[in-house]
């Protein structure tokens, strides 16, 4: 019954520590989207594909004590990390949670950048497009973020190599 | 004169209990209101299952998606027209998304989209791009025109000022179901003074902004927001509808996969049920239809089925009680065995569910907040996020309420039959 809360346990727990909300948010966008069984909905926000769901989950989850969030004061700004609590790996094991590829697409994703998870989100968001439309779309809504060419050639091949190793 | 700015001959006029009357001079307007794609919204309710609490709430999402188009034209027609901020070649994209923006809803939305795992909003996209009325008239205007009232709906547009107008935490949209389902709900809360709200909009850079002196009608907005969440749409007893409803929907799914034979055939639902249906199959399905089924269902072999349908038909709801996940979800395996054990299905009659809002939030840099902030707009034309000016308002920023309802069958578990030591000592457990 509470199965989409224990996913995210999960994949915080397979992440061991996950830096940032907006990173949280697109790595499970990029998961949801690699065909991982996450049904939070997402829409298109300030920095791309963001699901106020899972928002909600994660503060449910801190609230439950399965996860842990640490506030880091950066000055301008404050850096929130997720890891998994003791609780929560005991929560874990109530729900009798194992999913193999789950684990190769987290370790794969918790080691890029919230920047380049924002741009790789952001271009599987407009998967239906074509290459071409999709650079398009990326310079109008992340124009500020002025993303070069070969950031997003990266992050194409970057997509390639997750749909590889998932499928 | 092109379609684009074609006027009718004589206005046309919706006579309307929120805004009077909405007035229509646009002929892509009229043209667009008159697809049978947007009169499919006069069979899907705004409000999905409240209308089993209050009983008024029985409007479509064809009142509200007119009450959007109504507010978005006075603004660009009244309020923003001939300021320099305000960039006039955008009108009709703003109006159509306006009117548009809810196409691609389906019937009690959310249970459909949880049962079936489909999003509203890509079927909006598909109706306003793919081979549809709407889209004949759109393309009328040019070839890039539904795309880019399709890109203000998703919010991707390059205009961020014209996407705020429908999509902001304080935009048409919102004010439009505010007031008319406060009004059709018969509630009380729920009534600002729009009025006051449009005169004092104003176009700037990428938003919208609120002039100073219009900040107590924007508290007012919020506040009102916030009692029309917890008092109409998160109100227990409608959840507990939806959650019956979803719960048929989910029944009626797994029996089609298995050699189950329906003595009323789900005709409608079965390219969804094995996730091959398409934009037509989509669009043939409303309220009525559901509607149908779940009578024709009341009479199946299948008891969960059955049952199911005849409680959301004749609205014998499931009991709730407040459930707190973090202390108690270890009671929630205590329960399941103990419905298995007295032959009542937990996959279908005990049923977890949450709600939860964040009335009003500001973008904190750096980080994820995602929500742009209301600026007002001082005196000496700075602008100033809202919660920094009113009290009211940075009391409940950044503040999420949830509330966490534990849903089950209390009639059948109490009634008489067999395992009736067991059935007691569920409703203990329940009830502690």
């Amino acid at each position: 019954m509470l199965e989409e809360h224990a996913k995210l346990v999960e994949f915080i727990h397979l992440a061991g520590e996950v830096s940032g909300r907006k990173k949280l948010q697109k790595m499970v966008y990029i998961a949801k989207k690699m065909k991982m069984p996450f049904h939070e909905k997402y829409e298109f926000h300030i920095y791309g594909p963001y699901s106020e769901e899972l928002t909600l989950r994660v503060e449910e989850l801190c609230g439950m004590g399965f996860l842990a969030e640490q506030l880091e004061d950066k000055g301008s700004y404050v850096k929130y990390t997720y890891a998994c609590t003791d609780e929560g790996q005991q929560f874990l094991t109530s729900m009798n949670r194992s999913h193999a590829k789950l684990s190769v697409c987290v370790d794969h994703l918790n080691k890029k950048s919230s920047r380049f998870l924002e741009l790789v989100s952001t271009l599987l968001y407009f998967d239906h497009l074509s290459r071409e439309q999709q650079i398009e779309k990326i310079h109008v809504v992340k124009g500020k973020l002025n993303f070069s060419e070969e950031e997003i050639t990266q992050a194409f091949v970057f997509i390639s190599e997750l749909e590889y190793c998932l499928h | 004169m092109s379609y684009a700015t074609q006027k009718m001959a004589e206005e046309k006029v919706f006579k309307d209990p929120v805004h009077r009357y909405i007035h229509i001079r646009d002929q892509v307007i009229w043209d667009l209101i008159g697809t049978k794609e947007f009169q499919r919204l006069r069979r899907i309710k705004q409000l999905g299952t409240t209308y089993l609490v209050f009983h008024g709430a029985e409007h479509s999402r064809f009142h509200h998606s007119l009450g959007v188009y109504e507010i978005v034209r006075r603004i660009v027609d009244d309020i923003f027209k001939g300021r320099p901020e305000w960039d006039e070649s955008e009108r009709l994209v703003v109006l159509c998304a306006a009117l548009l923006h809810d196409l691609g809803h389906g019937p009690f939305s959310h249970a459909f989209e949880n049962v079936f795992d489909l999003d509203h909003e890509k079927f909006t996209q598909e109706i306003l791009t793919g081979p549809t009325e709407i889209n004949a008239i759109l393309s009328k205007v040019s070839t890039q025109f539904p795309q880019d009232v399709s890109d203000v709906v998703a919010k991707t547009y390059a205009n961020k000022q014209a996407v705020s107008l429908i999509s902001s935490q304080i935009d048409a949209d919102r004010m439009d179901y505010l007031l008319r389902d406060a009004y059709f709900t018969g509630v009380s809360y729920g009534h600002f003074d729009m009025e006051r709200i449009l005169r004092v909009m104003r176009p700037r850079e990428e938003q919208v902004v609120i002039k100073y002196s219009g900040m107590h009608a924007v508290e007012d907005y919020i506040t009102s927001r916030y009692q029309m969440y917890w008092q109409v749409y998160f109100h227990p007893v409608s959840r507990s509808a939806e959650v019956i409803l979803t719960k048929a929907l989910h029944r009626a799914k797994e029996l089609s996969q298995t050699d189950y034979q329906f003595s009323f055939e789900p005709h409608h639902f079965k390219n969804f049920f094995n996730h091959s249906f398409n934009l037509e199959d989509y669009l043939a399905l409303d309220e009525g239809i559901v509607m149908t089924y779940f009578q024709a269902w009341m009479k199946e072999e299948d008891e969960i089925l059955a049952d199911l349908c005849d409680r959301f038909v004749n609205r014998k709801l499931f009991q709730y009680i407040e459930f707190d996940p973090a202390k108690d979800y270890r009671k929630l395996s205590e329960l399941e065995l103990l419905f298995k054990k007295a032959g009542i299905n937990p996959e279908y009659y005990l049923v977890f569910d949450s709600s939860s809002d964040l009335p009003y939030d500001f973008y904190r840099p750096g980080e994820e907040g995602e929500r742009v902030p209301i600026h007002l707009l001082m005196p000496n034309d700075e602008l100033r996020e809202l919660s920094r000016s009113s009290e009211i308002v940075e009391a409940i920023s950044g503040k999420r309420r949830s509330d966490h309802k534990l849903y089950f069958p209390e009639d059948l578990i109490a009634a008489d039959g067999k395992k009736k030591a067991l059935k007691k000592q569920i409703l203990q457990v329940l009830k502690g």
